[in-house]
C-alpha cells in the first residue's frame, strides 16, 4: 500500500500507468483530470462539428434563393447546429472540462466526490450524443424541429427522425445531473481543512451555483422529453391540440428547464473570469462576496424567468409582466459581476496575457449581448424583434461571445497546468484578434436584420437584407481563420515540449501550487487554507514567496 | 487493512487513496440530491395533472370512476407494506442479522412484483376496452377523457418504470449483503436504496388518490 501512494503522488497523471493500458487508460479513468480531458477532446470534436454546420448555414445565406442547400436541408442544418452547439457544447462545455479537472484541485481535493459516477457521466454524454447525431444517417433524414422540439410539429407533423435526438437530449439531461449531484457534493464534503465557503476560489462558487441548476431544472426538461416522445409514438393527448392537450403547457415546461439552463452556460464562464482578472492584474478581487453572491442570486432569479420566451404564444398581460419584470431583475447580479471584474482592473498591475485579452473581447461582447437581452426582455420592443435576425444575433453575442470564448480564455489559462506545456503566445493573440474581429462581423448584421424584420430559420431573403447577409457569411469566414489558427497553435503546444512552469502567471488559487501537470492524486499533502484565494497584500506583507516563474 | 472504526472516519482526506473513499455523509447527501431530481422528474407531471383538472374537471371525474378502486387500494397495500419490510431489512443488517435482513430484501422484491402483476392485469383490462391512447374507442370519447387516461397511463407508466428499476436495484443488494459487502457496519448502499424505495412508495400515495379517489 505505502508504495504504491508513493507511486501515485510522485508520477503527474498523464504518465500514470493503471490497471489499464492504451486508451482504456483513458475511457475507463476515474480521475477527475483525465475525465475533464475526455470532455475537452470529445466537446471539441462536436464544436468542430457544429462549426462547420454553421458554416454551411452562412453559406447558404451568401445569396438570394438557393445557394447550396435546399430549404428542408436548412432547417436540419439550423436544427443540428442548436442541438450540437447547446447540449453538446456549451451546456456541459466549462462545468465538464474545466469544472472536472480544477474544481477538486482548488478545493484542495483528491477527486469528486463519486469518481465512479463521474466517468458514468461521461458515458452517458457520449452515447446521448451518438442519439442526437444518429438522425443524421437514419432514412427519414436529420431532425428539422428546431432544437427546440415545438410541439405540435415535433408531434405531429415532421416525418424526420425525433424520436432518436430527443431521447440523446434525455440521456444528455441524466448526464448533466448526476455532474451536478457529484459536483454539489464534492464542494460540501471534500473542501481542505480551513477552506471555508468564502475562501473558496469564485470559480468553485460559480460552478457550485451551476451545479445547483442542473441538479433542479434538468429533470423537468427530462420529463417534458418523455412526454414528447409518447406523444409522437401513442398519441397520449398530452399535449397535442387536435386531443385537447396544450401545446403551450409544453413549452413552459420546456423554458422552465431551458432558461435556467441559459444561465448553466453563462455562470461557469463568469467564473473563470472572476479568476482570470485578479491573477493577469495582480490584485484582490473587488467584491468578492459580491460576486459570489451574485452567482447564487443568478442562479435562483434565473429559475424564474422561463416565460420571457413566451411572450407572443398566448399569455395573460398579469404574467407578461411579471416575467418581463423579473428578466429586468437578473441584469443586476450580472451588471454587479461586470463592474467588479472592471473595479479589480483599476490600477491594477495588468499583464496582457493571451487569457486576459480573451476576457476583454467577452466583457465587451457580453454587454452587448446582455444589454439587447434587455430589448428582449421587454414586451414592448420584444414583440417587434421577436423571431428574427435580432433573437440569434442577441444569443450568439452572449453564448458565443460570452461562454465559447470564456471556453477559450479558460483553455488558454489552464492549458500550461492540463499539459505541462506551453502555446506561442504571438499566434494565439493574433488567433484572438482575428476572432473579434469575425465574431462582430458575422453577428452585429444580425441585429440590424432583425430590426429592420428578417425572420429567422428561412433559407432566403428579399433583395434589401442582400448587403448585411453577405457581410455576415463573410464574417463567418474571418471568425473560422481566427479559430483555425488558435486550434492549430494549441494542437503543435501539445505534440511540443514539456515546458510550462509550475505557475506561469502568478496565480495564488490551489491549482498553481501543485506541479504542472499535477500528480495523480493532486496534493502530496492535502494543504491548510490560511488566506483567501486572491490575497496578493498577504504575500506582500508577509513577504512570502509564491513561485512565480515567468 | 484498515479497521472498520477507521473505515467510518469521514477525515478520509489525509488518507493515502483519495479515488475509491467511503464518505457515507456524502454518499447520502448524493442520494437526496437524486431524490430531489426524482421529485422534480414527476413534479412536472403533476403539475400538467392540476392544469388539466382545472380545464376538464367534469370530464376527470367521470374517468375516475372508470378506474379500479379495489386494485388501486390493494396495490396501496402492497407498496405500504414493501415500505415497511425495506425497513425493515436495514434494520435486521444493523443489528447483524445477516439471514433476517436477507428475507426482508426477498420479502420487498416480492411485493414489488406483486403490485406489478396488479398493474398489469389492471392494464390489460383497460385495454381489453380500448381505453388506451390512440384507440378508437377512447378517441370518441371527450377530450378531457383522452387527456386524463394520457396522463394515466404515462404517470403510473413512469412509476413501474421505477418499482422496476427498483426490483433490479434490490437485486444488487441481495447479492451484496449475501456476499457481506453491506455489513452492520457498512449499509449505507441499503440504506440509499431504501431512500430511493420509499419515494417510490411515496409517489404512488399521490397518485392514488389524484386518480382513483378523487371523483
Amino acid at each position: 500500500m505505502n508504495s504504491q501512494v508513493l507511486d501515485v503522488n510522485s508520477v503527474d497523471y498523464l504518465e500514470y500507468k493503471g490497471k489499464h493500458k492504451g486508451i482504456l487508460a483513458w475511457i475507463l479513468s476515474t480521475d477527475h483530470k483525465r475525465i475533464g480531458i475526455l470532455y475537452l477532446v470529445s466537446l471539441t470534436t462536436f464544436f468542430v462539428v457544429g462549426v462547420l454546420l454553421g458554416f454551411l448555414m452562412r453559406f447558404e445565406m451568401l445569396s438570394q434563393g438557393k445557394t447550396i442547400v435546399d430549404a428542408q436541408t436548412y432547417n436540419a442544418l439550423f436544427t443540428l447546429h442548436g442541438i450540437i452547439m447547446i447540449f453538446l457544447v456549451i451546456i456541459p462545455g466549462i462545468p465538464a472540462v474545466f469544472g472536472n479537472f480544477f474544481l477538486p484541485i482548488q478545493i484542495g481535493a483528491k477527486d469528486v466526490a463519486f469518481p465512479r459516477l463521474n466517468l458514468l457521466s461521461w458515458w452517458l454524454y457520449l452515447i446521448g450524443a451518438i442519439f442526437a447525431l444518429s438522425s443524421l444517417f437514419l432514412s427519414g433524414g436529420p431532425i428539422d424541429t428546431g432544437w427546440t422540439f415545438y410541439i405540435p410539429y415535433s408531434s405531429r407533423y415532421t416525418s424526420t427522425n425525433v424520436i432518436l435526438p430527443l431521447l440523446g437530449a434525455f440521456i444528455l439531461g441524466f448526464s448533466s445531473i448526476l455532474t451536478g449531484l457529484n459536483f454539489v457534493t464534492t464542494v460540501h464534503r471534500l473542501r481542505a481543512p480551513g477552506m471555508t465557503f468564502f475562501k473558496m476560489p469564485l470559480f468553485v462558487w460559480a460552478i457550485y451555483s451551476t451545479a445547483w441548476i442542473q441538479v433542479v431544472a434538468t429533470p423537468v426538461v427530462g420529463i417534458t422529453i418523455i412526454l414528447v416522445m409518447l406523444e409522437r409514438l401513442f398519441y397520449v393527448g398530452i399535449f397535442d391540440p387536435t386531443l385537447g392537450g396544450d401545446p403551450i403547457l409544453f413549452q413552459h415546461l420546456f423554458w422552465i428547464y431551458s432558461h435556467p439552463a441559459v444561465y448553466i452556460m453563462i455562470l461557469p464562464a463568469m467564473g473563470v473570469v472572476s479568476e482570470i482578472i485578479p491573477t493577469f492584474a495582480r490584485r484582490t478581487i473587488f467584491g468578492y462576496k459580491a460576486i459570489a453572491f451574485s452567482s447564487l442570486s443568478i442562479a435562483i432569479i434565473g429559475y424564474l424567468v422561463w416565460g420571457h420566451h413566451m411572450f407572443t404564444s398566448g399569455m395573460s398581460d398579469t404574467s407578461r409582466w411579471i416575467f418581463s419584470f423579473l428578466t429586468f431583475i437578473v441584469a443586476i447580479p450580472s451588471g454587479v459581476k461586470v463592474f467588479n471584474w472592471v473595479a479589480t482592473l483599476y490600477k491594477g498591475s495588468i499583464d496582457l496575457g493571451t487569457p486576459l485579452i480573451y476576457v476583454l473581447a467577452f466583457i465587451f461582447l457580453f454587454s452587448i449581448g446582455g444589454l439587447t437581452g434587455l430589448v428582449l426582455g421587454s414586451i414592448a420592443t420584444d414583440i417587434h424583434v421577436h423571431d428574427t435576425y435580432f433573437v440569434p444575433g442577441h444569443f450568439h453575442y452572449v453564448m458565443f461571445g460570452g461562454t465559447i470564448f470564456i471556453f477559450f480564455a479558460a483553455i488558454h489559462y489552464w492549458f500550461p497546468k492540463m499539459f505541462g506545456k506551453m502555446y506561442n503566445e504571438k499566434w494565439a493573440k493574433i488567433a484572438v484578434g482575428i476572432m473579434f474581429v469575425g465574431f462582430n462581423m458575422l453577428y452585429f448584421p444580425m441585429f440590424i436584420l432583425g430590426y429592420m424584420g428578417m425572420p429567422r430559420r428561412y433559407y432566403d431573403y428579399l433583395p434589401e437584407y442582400a448587403g448585411l447577409h453577405i457581410l455576415s457569411t463573410i464574417g463567418s469566414w474571418v471568425l473560422i481563420a481566427g479559430l483555425t489558427i488558435m486550434i492549430i497553435n494549441l494542437i503543435k503546444a501539445v505534440r511540443g515540449p514539456k515546458n510550462a512552469p509550475m505557475n506561469p502567471w502568478g496565480g495564488l488559487t490551489l491549482e498553481w501550487q501543485v506541479p504542472s501537470p499535477p500528480p495523480l492524486e493532486n496534493f502530496r499533502e492535502i494543504p491548510e487554507i490560511k488566506h483567501g484565494p486572491y490575497d496578493y497584500h498577504y504575500y506582500e506583507e508577509e513577504k512570502v514567496e509564491y513561485e512565480h516563474s515567468k | 487493512m484498515s479497521t472498520a472504526s477507521e473505515l467510518q472516519n469521514t477525515e478520509h482526506l489525509t488518507g493515502g487513496h483519495a479515488h475509491i473513499h467511503r464518505d457515507d455523509v456524502g454518499a447520502k447527501l448524493g442520494m437526496w440530491l437524486f431524490l430531489f431530481t426524482e421529485v422534480l422528474l414527476f413534479g412536472g407531471m403533476f403539475l400538467l395533472y392540476m392544469a388539466y383538472r382545472l380545464e376538464y374537471t367534469f370530464e376527470f371525474q367521470i374517468s375516475a370512476k372508470e378506474l379500479d378502486m379495489a386494485l388501486g387500494t390493494v396495490n396501496t397495500l402492497i407498496l405500504l407494506t414493501s415500505s415497511l419490510t425495506m425497513a425493515l431489512s436495514i434494520a435486521a443488517i444493523q443489528r447483524n442479522k445477516k439471514t433476517l435482513s436477507l428475507i426482508f430484501i426477498i420479502a420487498t422484491i416480492s411485493l414489488a412484483l406483486a403490485f406489478l402483476v396488479n398493474k398489469y392485469f389492471e392494464w390489460s383490462a383497460k385495454f381489453h376496452h380500448g381505453i388506451y391512447p390512440g384507440a378508437t374507442e377512447l378517441a370518441e370519447k371527450s377530450n378531457g377523457e383522452i387527456i386524463f387516461f394520457g396522463l394515466y397511463y404515462a404517470m403510473t407508466g413512469l412509476h413501474g418504470l421505477h418499482v422496476l428499476i427498483g426490483i433490479v436495484v434490490l437485486l444488487f443488494m441481495l447479492v451484496f449483503v449475501a456476499r457481506n459487502k453491506i455489513t452492520a457496519d457498512n449499509y449505507m448502499k441499503l440504506e440509499n436504496s431504501g431512500l430511493y424505495w420509499h419515494l417510490v412508495d411515496l409517489i404512488w400515495i399521490f397518485l392514488f388518490p389524484l386518480f382513483y379517489l378523487l371523483h
